[in-house]
């Protein structure tokens, strides 16, 4: 059950990120992180919808946000997570290649979504001059949003890194774990997306 | 690799050894150790608070510095004694009790520790550092928003440093307990210090978050000008209480499932019976675990979040006292009839048992809302959460220590240096803490540095530090023991209480690859199956083959120093510029190694079958 | 190990189902961006009354959450049992946090 090298790469398990005892702990592992993750987001969801009305004289969400910027952003995530899914069934076809390719295009969308936020930070200071020192709701938002950013810029090192590091190899039982666990946490940065353009801009956009 | 015990090593290569070790029974030695320092010191601010009390008005310290006493108390207590310490015991056994060579995560759990032992470092080095945290263990906004100096500065980055260490500790028994089990060690056949350390995890990796995300907004309000709790920019004070307690309750029940687990395994080893109701006590634990999320807020009665919520946390409160009455009930039942011997380790299950049965009552006595509005702050409170920590996880803690102590280290405590420590630290402590029911009733407040005299409360006061006096010379006692121990104990066998689980089945100390077979487990109690059905040892799962183990790394050492000096900056950048070298410098010294630890292959390494038949049986 | 593995030639069976799951999860991604978009449609229109909106909003992210958990990150296949109580485990503990943050100032 280790992660034998000289297992040949032309053959390769169904699941490769599961056939060996250290990518099923990473598996597992991985999924309880995410686990604790969903409670880290709750906390700053709940931290925002306690304190999204606490402006204090600064900017609105309602004066500032600018939906069509988070329309294309919604749109370069929701697609990167479907190009890494692709990339997960050719690892599992053991097409190692165009694993690559699609991983490659799921971190170019992951920096079209990077720029724009940064973009739209930057556009929010100086147009507005809304910070996160304006008001509780700046502290906020810049909290969740950036939070999520943060997230965002650490997967993209981390895939870039994955990628340089495996490029001149072919898959094999050690490295599709991490490809796998990486798959999953981008997902995940998703899964939040999803809830920060439904809660924060959309309903904000509302109240 | 062949690392024979025997052999004489230089001091340089010993601490090299354990700086850079992935075994999981070497990483329990670290955090027994690191836990123990940080309990002695906490017992030191314990004594000092103590003896300011011992009389009316006293000035022996300060005001201010009674606040920092009182903190540091509490928050090196929690986090930095009881919670290490109970990990270094599940280090030790669970990996052991579930027949496991190692732990799923190595790497990890290394870097779990090393994170504790940073962050408690942290926090303490506010003691050199221009003042100690002083907001109390809570931290409670805006006492801490406001606090002048870097005290809370300190707890802030230290707490954050050693949570993030706890979480991945927690991913790590989890990945262990489900994928590591030997063959037939079912869930249901797990010991029962297994099943509340998985329970434990569920537990940690819940409720840190919302701490992490506590911690996070008072460091941005205290060190970048944010606005979380600020009122005047429309903050909020009540998020910072929530989010603590929704970790903070969590956590006391991270504290006492874990020797719920132990005293499980003490009372079934020493009563020589079968636990009693086993079933039902996997189940109560993971009730506890479950309502125990759905209670925070009764810390919280007095802010007036309103009847309805005080009402639904106060039931859900109450509803806790059933499943920890089962277990007091099965724990009864385990000994009833058993054929019970009276050791240390004995010694300390049954103190256990009347000492948390009071902690539990006064437990619901201030789940009542409306008596909680005259307990509140006072000394009540004070003496209902040390019945239950101390009398609950430190009476534990002592236990598993001295049931463990064999196992982990190789010799038996002294028998009767051990009783001694019981006895003292036993009556000392309800001497010490009883009669701080009744200075809570009599109104007197907590957290005070000083009382009035003739308010009927300098006698009690009296009377609780000298107890305090008889706790610390059963701490003195013990560490006398430790010493006693190490130069001339008693040379343990591998089974030397007559156990239960697998951890008995192999020598004391374990080698560094536990089990040279893996056991195959026949059902609960495997050992005592083989005992009364079998040929009274473990039949082997597999042939005897190589072993696959984990390599050492200097990495999680690393980042952790990292994440140290970046926590300086963090605190520093506020007044000076140089700190933001210590802040980038920090981060980019853990973000190498990180780096490091990704791109590089760690296949880990082989233990050749030669070698193992080569060792002695 | 031989039928349990995946050369370039590879057994039919297996190929049909990852070409089956793919489709699914091409679906699902169809699905993801229809329910984005209507989301987005119905804010912009300004269509509804806030009473509404907001747990239909909800609603609709709900659900695309779901398809990205169950067919993006498998959720649904076998061997996730573990992986779903936790994770739902979060996500319990993430609805009592939300509902203690979400509820302050009402009571």
């Amino acid at each position: 059950m280790s992660h034998d090298q000289s297992l040949n790469p032309d053959i390769m398990p169904n699941e490769p990120e599961k056939a060996t005892l250290e990518g099923k702990n990473k598996f597992l592992g991985f999924w309880f992180f995410l686990g604790g993750e969903t409670v880290l987001f709750a906390s700053l969801f709940g931290t925002f919808i306690a304190l999204r009305h606490s402006t204090a004289d600064g900017p609105t969400g309602n004066e500032i946000f600018g939906l069509e910027l988070v329309f294309i952003m919604t749109m370069l995530l929701l697609t990167s997570s479907l190009t890494s899914v692709y990339a997960v069934y050719h690892m599992r076809n053991n097409d190692f290649n165009k694993m690559q390719l699609w991983f490659g295009i799921t971190a170019l969308l992951g920096i079209g979504f990077l720029g724009s936020e940064i973009y739209e930070f930057t556009h929010y200071i100086t147009e507005y001059g809304f910070t996160f020192r304006s008001s509780a709701f700046g502290s906020a938002f810049y909290a969740l949003v950036g939070f999520h950013g943060g997230h965002v810029t650490f997967g993209l090192a981390w895939l870039i890194g994955l990628m340089v590091r495996n490029a001149k190899r072919r898959l094999n039982l050690y490295n599709a774990p991490k490809y796998y666990t990486f798959s999953l946490y981008w997902h995940f940065i998703d899964v939040i997306w999803v809830f920060i353009f439904t809660v924060v801009y959309l309903m904000g956009k509302v109240g | 690799m062949s690392m024979a015990a025997s052999q004489k090593r230089s001091f340089g290569a010993f601490l090299w050894d354990y700086l850079t070790t992935v075994d999981h029974k070497k990483i329990a030695h670290l955090y027994l150790f690191g836990g123990g320092f940080f309990f002695l010191l906490g017992g030191l601010e314990a004594m000092i608070i103590r003896i300011q009390l011992i009389k009316p008005e006293n000035d022996l310290v300060s005001a201010g510095f009674y606040n920092e006493l009182f903190t540091m108390h509490g928050t090196t207590m929690i986090f930095l004694a009881a919670m290490p310490l109970l990990l270094g015991l599940m280090n030790a056994v669970v990996p052991l009790q579930i027949g496991a060579r190692d732990v799923a995560f190595p790497f990890l759990n290394s870097l779990g520790f090393w994170l504790f032992l940073f962050g408690g470092i942290m926090l303490n080095m506010s003691w050199l550092f221009g003042g100690a945290p002083d907001a109390g263990w809570t931290s409670y906004v805006p006492i801490s928003t406001t606090s002048p100096g870097h005290g809370v500065d300190f707890y802030v980055m230290g707490l954050q440093i050693a949570g993030a260490g706890t979480l991945i500790g927690g991913i790590n028994f989890l990945a262990t307990i489900i994928n590591m089990r030997a063959p037939g060690m079912t869930f249901m056949r797990m010991p029962l210090f297994s099943w509340t350390t998985f329970i434990t995890s569920v537990l940690i990796l819940f409720a840190f978050p919302a701490l992490t995300i506590g911690l996070f907004l008072l460091m941005f309000d205290r060190m970048f000008g944010t606005a979380f709790f600020d009122v005047s920019l429309g903050g909020n004070a009540i998020i910072w209480q929530h989010l603590f307690w929704i970790f903070g309750h969590p956590e006391v029940y991270i504290l006492i499932l874990p020797v719920f687990g132990i005293f499980s395994d003490v009372f079934s080893t020493f009563s020589k019976k079968r636990l009693f109701g086993y079933t039902a006590m996997v189940f109560a634990t993971i009730l506890i675990a479950f309502l125990g999320f759905m209670v925070w807020a009764h810390h919280m009665f007095t802010v007036g979040l309103g009847p309805v919520a005080n009402s639904l946390f106060a039931i859900a409160t109450m509803a806790i006292a059933v499943p920890t009455g089962i277990k007091i009930f099965n724990w009864l039942a385990t000994m009833w009839g058993g054929s019970i011997s009276i050791n240390s380790t004995m010694l300390w299950a049954l103190g256990f048992i009347p000492t948390f049965t009071i902690g539990g009552m006064t437990g619901v006595m201030v789940a009542s809302v409306v008596a909680d509005y005259q307990y509140h702050d006072t000394y009540f409170v004070v003496a209902h959460f040390h019945y239950v920590i101390v009398g609950g996880t430190v009476f534990g803690i002592m236990a598993g220590l001295h049931h463990w102590w064999p196992k982990m280290f190789g010799r038996i405590l002294n028998e009767a240096m051990g009783k001694l420590t019981f006895w003292t630290f036993f009556i000392g402590f309800h001497l010490t803490f009883f009669i701080q029911h009744f200075l809570g009733l009599m109104g007197m407040p907590r957290r005070y540095w000083v009382f009035l005299e003739n308010q009927g409360l300098d006698l009690g006061n009296q009377i609780s530090t000298v107890g305090a006096f008889f706790m610390a010379f059963g701490v003195i006692v013990f560490l006398i023991n430790i010493v006693h121990t190490a130069v001339k104990g008693e040379k343990a066998e591998a089974d030397p209480w007559d156990g239960r689980s697998l951890e008995w089945t192999i020598a004391s100390p374990p080698p560094h690859y536990n089990f040279k077979q893996t056991p195959l487990v026949r059902g609960l109690d495997p050992l005592w199956i083989e005992k009364t059905e079998g040929k009274g040892k473990m039949t082997p799962a597999e042939p005897l083959g190589d072993i696959h183990m984990p390599n050492s790394s200097f990495l999680p050492f690393m980042i952790s120093l990292g994440l140290f000096i970046a926590g300086f900056g963090f605190i520093y950048q506020v007044d000076h510029n140089w700190a933001y070298s210590l802040l980038f410098g920090g981060m980019a010294i853990t973000l190498v190694c990180m780096m490091i630890r990704s791109l590089k292959d760690d296949h880990g390494h082989h233990i050749p079958k030669e070698d193992l038949e080569g060792e002695a049986k | 190990m031989a039928e349990n593995t995946n050369s370039n030639e590879s057994n039919p069976y297996q190929k049909q189902k990852k070409k089956e799951e793919m489709q699914k999860q091409l679906i699902s991604f169809a699905m993801s961006i229809l329910l984005t978009i209507i989301a987005f449609v119905i804010v912009i229109t300004d269509m509804m009354d806030e009473m509404f909106v907001v747990p239909l909003l909800l609603l609709l992210a709900i659900v695309q959450v779901a398809f990205q958990l169950y067919y993006f990150m498998h959720l649904k296949d076998k061997g996730h049992e573990f992986a779903s109580v936790m994770f739902y485990g979060g996500v319990w503990a993430a609805v009592l946090t939300l509902a203690a943050l979400g509820v302050i100032t009402w009571w």
